[in-house]
């Protein structure tokens, strides 16, 4: 026989799901960084039908229309990664459950207004505030979000003084300070 | 090599030694002015030593690797206490201090903020007092620091070049009739000290990997170091200071990197631990000579906490702006910084342009917030512009740092519990500071604007505060206890009220004073 904690690291690992998509903007910012259109996250904890259902309520939480699925999946990804914690897993499996179940038994099945009418009135509870909790995190922390976004991120480490400091061009432009502008400006 | 490789060290039974608790603005600074004077100094130091080398152009990794994340509680209807419940103060726990994380605004008090009960009068709710000293007492001092930390605009180092942020503030300024520049900011905008010059990079908050933006960690406490009289200790977390008899302080207690706790004894105690921790400090060397907490008689330590009255105004436009791009403070507009009361407040508050990344934009916009309203902002991200407000915060007695005996730390110490309830001076003065900063956007196109709330605090002050009075506070005009001969407050902690100007130029101005003081005080063999 196995020991139980390799029993229960099997059995963990067989319940993982997958969560796959195609990028909706063949040309989007996010289109021509990407190796494919298409992209797969294997989930240890949570199951396929977990992980959809968590990145339609982030969806919710934090709606983008223009966002693609591949960035809302990297709060999947992180959840899934916190729900190695069993009670955590457990908040979201009851909390997937109870929409389930508030929407007649697939909330998936309803169309956006609708499942917005099923998760609002849990904005708040524990299982929502640990979703919006991640989210607010996760969503925007990450490559993909900053090239959608419009963020630098770590582009900015070199130095943005010969990279567009201030490449503003559509209002007046300041005056000269007074000892000429750039480090290797002289004085006078 | 690291900057302590090759230190002068002093032995634990030297009760010679100055200690010097906190190694950022207000205790690195000390510390070297002192070994200046070929005076030996041990510095203990909380957080670990971090160089230019290891600071990340990444927020979230960032503030997990500088950010003071020990447990901290709070109370009171401030919103923190809602959104970050145990993140009250966004403050450093690394050597340096939070001169690592601080945007490098280096202002000058106005001569009337260090009389502030007798220019605003008495306020109600509020525990308005006088600075035992004056502008011109300061002057020569603020000189000196403006000297030290090459401050733009001072001793000839010209401003600096503004970004796009920049660009957006001053075209609104013009429209409102405010005057507004690249202000005085302790970064290099030529290459000078050693140090380089800015190259824009718009991580300042995330430690300045140029070097260009002053610290202790790169110029105070190596220059102290090489003078063979600082010796500087990271990871020693102070537990409690002790005394003898006579009530003079005597050795300091703290739990080294390894955990093991040490004594170090000590001729004069300098404790600079910012605003939280100084107090806590002080609470936790309760004795039964001193059963309040040291230097405590006046009952006022930990009280009259201050965080400065605060709030953000981010504006979307048509047009793209990258404020992520170059110094994170990169315009200043001082109009608003005098005392009028026919605005409906005492005090006044600066304008400082403020960036921030994607990440750190989704939580602080909003904290707590979702749907549609929350995404519209983020979707605007590289067409937003950002100023932050930070005004004179008014002093009360019942903001303040308490011992939390529910929650101890992982030396079953005491955690410190914040206080803070708004004051509605403050009130009033982030209202009208929101109006300011929307009308002044408005003015160049504005679309959409955000009031956001203020940010964990790191601008920390007045729980030790200096008073003429031993009844009115906790030290005299020179940090020095009023109680306690060889006991001073070296941070922010000692500000009898918070001024308008972000508090770094003072702290250090202060310290270099201080060490001056307790340098005459030592000749004269009074400590």
């Amino acid at each position: 026989m196995h020991s139980p904690n390799l029993s229960r690291r099997v059995f963990l690992k067989a319940s993982g799901g997958v969560l796959a998509g195609t990028l909706a903007f063949a040309s989007g910012p996010i289109a021509l960084l990407a190796p494919s259109r298409s992209w797969a996250l294997s989930l240890e904890s949570l199951s396929s039908r977990q992980g959809e259902m968590l990145l339609a309520i982030t969806r919710q939480i934090f709606p983008h229309p223009d966002l693609e699925d591949a960035v809302y999946a990297m709060v999947v990804k992180s959840l899934d990664r916190k729900a190695a914690d069993a009670s955590l897993h457990a908040l979201l499996k009851e909390g997937v459950g109870a929409l389930d179940a508030s929407a007649g038994g697939d909330w998936l099945a309803l169309d956006d207004a609708a499942r917005l009418e099923h998760l609002a009135p849990m904005a708040g509870g524990a299982f929502f505030e640990t979703v919006r909790g991640d989210a607010v995190v996760s969503l925007y922390d990450n490559p993909l979000a900053y090239v959608h976004f419009g963020y630098g991120g770590a582009e900015g480490d070199g130095g943005y003084l010969s990279k567009g400091f201030n490449d503003l061009t559509w209002l007046p432009e300041p005056p000269k300070p007074q000892g000429g502008y750039l480090p290797y400006e002289s004085a006078g | 090599m690291a900057m302590t490789d090759n230190q002068q060290t002093f032995a634990h039974d030297d009760d010679n030694v100055v200690v010097v608790i906190g190694s950022g603005a207000g205790g690195g600074t000390l510390a070297n002015e002192l070994a200046q004077q070929g005076i030996d100094v041990v510095v203990l130091e909380a957080g670990a030593l971090h160089t230019t080398a290891d600071f990340l152009a990444d927020e979230w990794a960032s503030f997990a690797q500088l950010a003071w994340l020990d447990t901290r509680t709070t109370s009171g209807s401030f919103r923190l206490a809602r959104d970050f419940p145990n993140l009250p103060a966004w403050i450093v726990k690394s050597v340096g201090g939070t001169t690592v994380h601080w945007a490098g605004a280096s202002l000058r008090f106005q001569a009337h903020e260090f009389a502030a009960l007798t220019n605003y009068g008495e306020v109600e709710g509020a525990n308005l007092l006088d600075w035992p000293l004056g502008y011109d007492d300061l002057a020569p001092y603020y000189a000196r620091a403006e000297q030290r930390m090459g401050v733009t605009r001072t001793n000839g180092n010209k401003g600096l070049p503004g970004n796009n942020n920049f660009k957006v503030m001053h075209a609104g300024a013009q429209k409102m009739g405010y005057s507004c520049d690249t202000g005085h900011m302790a970064i290099n905008s030529e290459p000078r000290d050693g140090r380089a010059a800015c190259q824009q990079r718009g991580f300042c908050f995330q430690g300045c990997k140029m070097g260009a933006k002053w610290s202790t960690l790169y110029t105070e406490l190596p220059e102290g170091i090489a003078t063979g009289h600082l010796e500087l200790r990271p990871e020693s977390h102070v537990a409690r200071i002790e005394h003898d008899d006579s009530g003079r302080v005597t050795a300091v207690v703290y739990y080294d990197v390894d955990g093991n706790q040490q004594r170090q004894r000590a001729r004069l105690v300098a404790v600079a631990g910012n605003s939280i921790e100084t107090p806590r400090l002080l609470l936790n060397s309760a004795s039964s000579r001193f059963p309040a907490g040291l230097a405590n008689g006046s009952g006022q330590v930990g009280r009259n906490y201050m965080r400065h009255m605060t709030g953000s105004v981010y504006a979307t436009f048509d047009e793209p702006v990258h404020m992520y791009k170059g110094t994170t403070m990169a315009g200043i507009i001082a109009d608003e910084a005098r005392h009028d009361p026919s605005r409906g407040f005492v005090g006044g508050y600066e304008m400082e342009t403020l960036a921030l990344g994607l990440p750190f934009m989704a939580a602080f916009l909003d904290p707590g917030g979702w749907g549609p309203r929350f995404t519209g902002a983020l979707d605007q991200y590289d067409h937003m512009a950002g100023m932050w407000l930070v005004g004179e915060d008014l002093p009360q007695e019942g903001n303040r740092i308490t011992l939390n005996p529910e929650v101890t730390d992982r030396y079953g110490l005491p955690v410190a519990n914040v206080h803070y309830d708004d004051h509605p001076n403050d009130v009033a003065m982030r209202e009208h500071g929101y109006r300011q900063g929307a009308e002044l956007y408005r003015s160049v196109g504005a679309k959409d604007i955000y009031e956001v709330p203020p940010y964990p605090s790191t601008h920390n002050l007045g729980t030790c505060r200096m008073s003429e009075r031993p009844e009115d506070g906790v030290c005299n005009a020179y940090g020095r206890a009023h109680e306690i001969p060889n006991l001073f407050i070296s941070d922010g902690s000692q500000f009898t009220t918070s001024a308008a100007e972000n508090p770094t130029l003072t702290i250090v101005s202060l310290a270099i004073r201080q060490a001056e003081h307790i340098g005459q005080l030592m000749l004269r063999g009074e400590v």
